[in-house]
């Protein structure tokens, strides 16, 4: 059977909530004729025709309020930002409009705003970032962040089926180095819920988006000399997976957190006052977080290398954790 | 003050057609309805403590939203902004409803976890505004771009102050509108006062109408406190709407004449100002113009009004024994529930 791509997984998921329900309809900067910035858009305009595949003009603020309208009348708009940092111009619409409308007055608006995030692709400050934590402070909104290409597919499906506003923000480093064979018949992947990558019984790593293969790397060489990870893959970050982080945390007693995503105010904080609230007693050594400095991303290959968390820097902590 | 350089209304509205009488007394009972039940509310029971927070009316400037909406249908969809009571009451939300969210009740369309105009119904098809003015606009183009998806004549009418016009939003929405030809009526308030700005430090265009033009579709100016102008333009705007020829911009020149919100005493506008547009009542016009016809009597109309006043005597008396919300309330409906 064919390997499938990250890109293409979430290009299929789409199109197959397309085919199986009318109210869904993708619009976004260049998503139509161009098929979208990186592809994922790639041939809807010709299956879907112009009324399901909108191209907007360059107004995400705008993307995301015609989102939000059509999503009130019942329709389940995917917007797409060209690039995840380009939803700073959206922020408004989504965190006081999309987010509140249920709380509010009890109207759904069962939307997706999807776009590429991360770095490791030399985009420079403004198509690298890791806009997550914007929104996963904003109640109201769900934030999911896949890794594998299964995840990619049952997470955007999952997501527009979702009657809350969900945030899907797509790896653009894992777009096509990543690929695996993927169920012919139709699958989800709950949102909200954690997965293993790794089982192991010295170290927790807890991470999510691509950072998750970091982690797996550092998890082969750690285990040449005897330390065995855990790596624990959020895939959902709002809402996200308590139990699992405190499952895992207790096993192990030592924890590493790790993301792309810078560190102050970074999902990482989150999870370290969650582990020392439920799990203080377990631990049998500090919280360890492995995340990008504080800093925009930088352009340069050696600026922007140094930047990306990086395998060695796991295996380091991972070493000073065990010896702990 | 020149009151001329203060965007006073066009003079001598010709008039073509005009609704049919028993559409005029509809309009007239609902602007007489919108008055009386604002003044109760800013007047009354946010004085008394019954109501807290802000409250803002739209005192002098009911005939924008009653002119507009008084004709439409039960599925078109009004996005209404907070000096449009009248878009309310017209979609069909009653007088108990909106005084119970006035009062932070149970029993009003947010539960208590909004407050004043900030409420919708998707039931009555209105959609609940933010404070954040003008992000209604776009939304307003998402709602209309779906009625062309669906193949559906629905429209939407999206009304605003001047004062959004400014913003970023407004400008992305109107655009993507146009550029869809979405079935829109943008209708501004221009009250030419935006809490404390003026409209010259607002714009530097003379009239809201004219940034019509840069959207490529039809921008007109009315004078807002002439319900039936205000009726004779969007007829045609919601015409063009639904034969799906495209959004128009109707530019209402009004006069806020209260403050900002209640708490504000507006001692920064003009006093003659207040009594320019206080003789272009839009409500005293009408009633001038029925009696002058003979379409109502005086005795009609003071009948007219015990009637509105025994409604809303009776709507605030139901509203104020609705229960408050639970405390832990909070915590619901953040997310889908079902």
């Amino acid at each position: 059977m064919a390997l499938t791509t990250y890109v293409e997984a979430i290009r299929q998921g789409i199109w197959e909530e397309m085919e199986r329900d009318e109210s869904v309809f993708v619009l976004g900067e260049d998503v139509g004729l161009y098929g979208g910035a990186f592809k994922v858009t790639d041939g809807l305009l010709e299956k879907f025709g112009e009324l399901r595949v909108v191209d907007t003009p360059i107004s995400e603020s705008g993307i995301v309020g015609a989102a939000i309208g059509a999503a009130l009348m019942g329709m389940r708009p995917v917007a797409e930002m060209q690039f995840a940092d380009f939803i700073a111009c959206g922020f408004d619409q989504i965190t006081n409009f999309a987010a509140k409308c249920r709380y509010r007055w009890g109207a759904p608006v069962p939307m997706v705003i999807r776009g590429p995030s991360g770095g490791g692709v030399h985009g420079g400050p403004f198509h690298s970032q890791n806009p997550e934590m914007y929104f996963v402070h904003t109640p109201g909104l769900k934030v999911v962040c896949p890794s594998t290409a299964y995840d990619a597919k049952g997470l955007i499906k999952s997501a527009i089926r979702d009657n809350d506003p969900v945030l899907y923000f797509e790896h653009k480093y894992l777009y096509r180095r990543i690929k695996e064979e993927l169920p012919s018949e139709d699958f989800t992947v709950p949102i909200g819920k954690a997965i293993i990558r790794r089982k192991g019984r010295d170290i927790s790593v807890i991470t999510y988006g691509a950072m998750v293969y970091i982690a797996l790397d550092a998890a082969k060489e750690l285990a040449k000399e005897g330390i065995e990870l855990e790596v624990l893959d959020l895939r959902s970050l709002l809402p996200y997976d308590r139990e699992a982080v405190l499952e895992s945390a207790k096993k192990t007693s030592k924890v590493i957190l790790l993301h792309e995503d810078t560190k102050i105010g970074g999902f990482a904080g989150e999870l370290a006052a969650l582990i020392s609230e439920e799990a203080f007693d377990y631990l049998d050594g500090p919280i360890r977080r492995i995340t990008a400095p504080d800093t925009p991303v930088p352009y340069s290959p050696p600026l922007e290398e140094f930047f990306l968390p990086k395998v060695s820097d796991v295996v380091r902590v991972a070493r000073e954790l065990h010896a702990y | 003050m020149n009151l001329k350089t203060v965007n006073s209304p066009p003079l001598g509205n010709q008039r073509s057609e005009v609704p049919p009488t028993e559409t005029q007394v509809r309009i007239l009972y609902y602007l007489k309805l919108t008055r009386e039940l604002e003044d109760r509310i800013e007047r009354k029971l946010y004085r008394q403590g019954k109501i807290v927070g802000g409250v803002y009316v739209g005192r002098g400037q009911e005939a924008i939203a009653i002119g507009s909406c008084i004709d439409l249908r039960p599925d078109d969809v009004v996005c209404p902004s907070h000096r449009d009571m009248g878009a309310y009451l017209l979609k069909g939300m009653d007088l108990r409803t909106i005084l119970a969210q006035y009062m932070g009740r149970k029993t009003g369309p947010t539960k208590g976890k909004d407050a004043n105009l900030h409420m919708g119904s998707l039931d009555h098809n209105i959609i609940a505004f933010i404070s954040m003015l003008g992000d209604s606009v776009p939304v307003a183009a998402g709602i209309g771009l779906s009625f062309k998806m669906r193949g559906q004549d629905r429209v939407v009418i999206c009304p605003f102050g001047d004062g959004a016009t400014s913003r970023g939003d407004w400008h992305e929405g109107v655009n993507m509108a146009s550029v869809f030809k979405c079935p829109v009526v943008y209708l501004c308030n221009n009250n030419q006062y935006a809490y404390s700005t003026p409209l010259e430090r607002q714009m530097a265009v003379e009239n809201v109408a004219d940034r019509a033009a840069a959207y490529g579709m039809p921008g007109e100016i009315v004078d807002g406190n002439d319900v039936l102008a205000v009726w004779e333009a969007s007829r045609r705007a919601i015409a063009r709407a639904r034969a799906g020829e495209g959004p128009s911009l109707i530019e209402c020149k009004t006069f806020r004449m209260t403050g900002h919100s209640a708490h504000d005493d507006a001692s920064y506008v003009p006093p003659e100002l207040f009594q320019f547009w206080e003789e272009r009542d839009p409500i005293r016009r009408l009633e001038r113009n029925l009696l002058k016809r003979g379409v109502m009597t005086a005795d009609a109309i003071d009948e007219m009004q015990q009637r509105i006043n025994s409604e809303i005597d009776e709507a605030i008396q139901q509203a104020e024994q609705d229960p408050y919300p639970e405390p832990g309330d909070c915590l619901r409906d953040v997310y889908d529930e079902s």
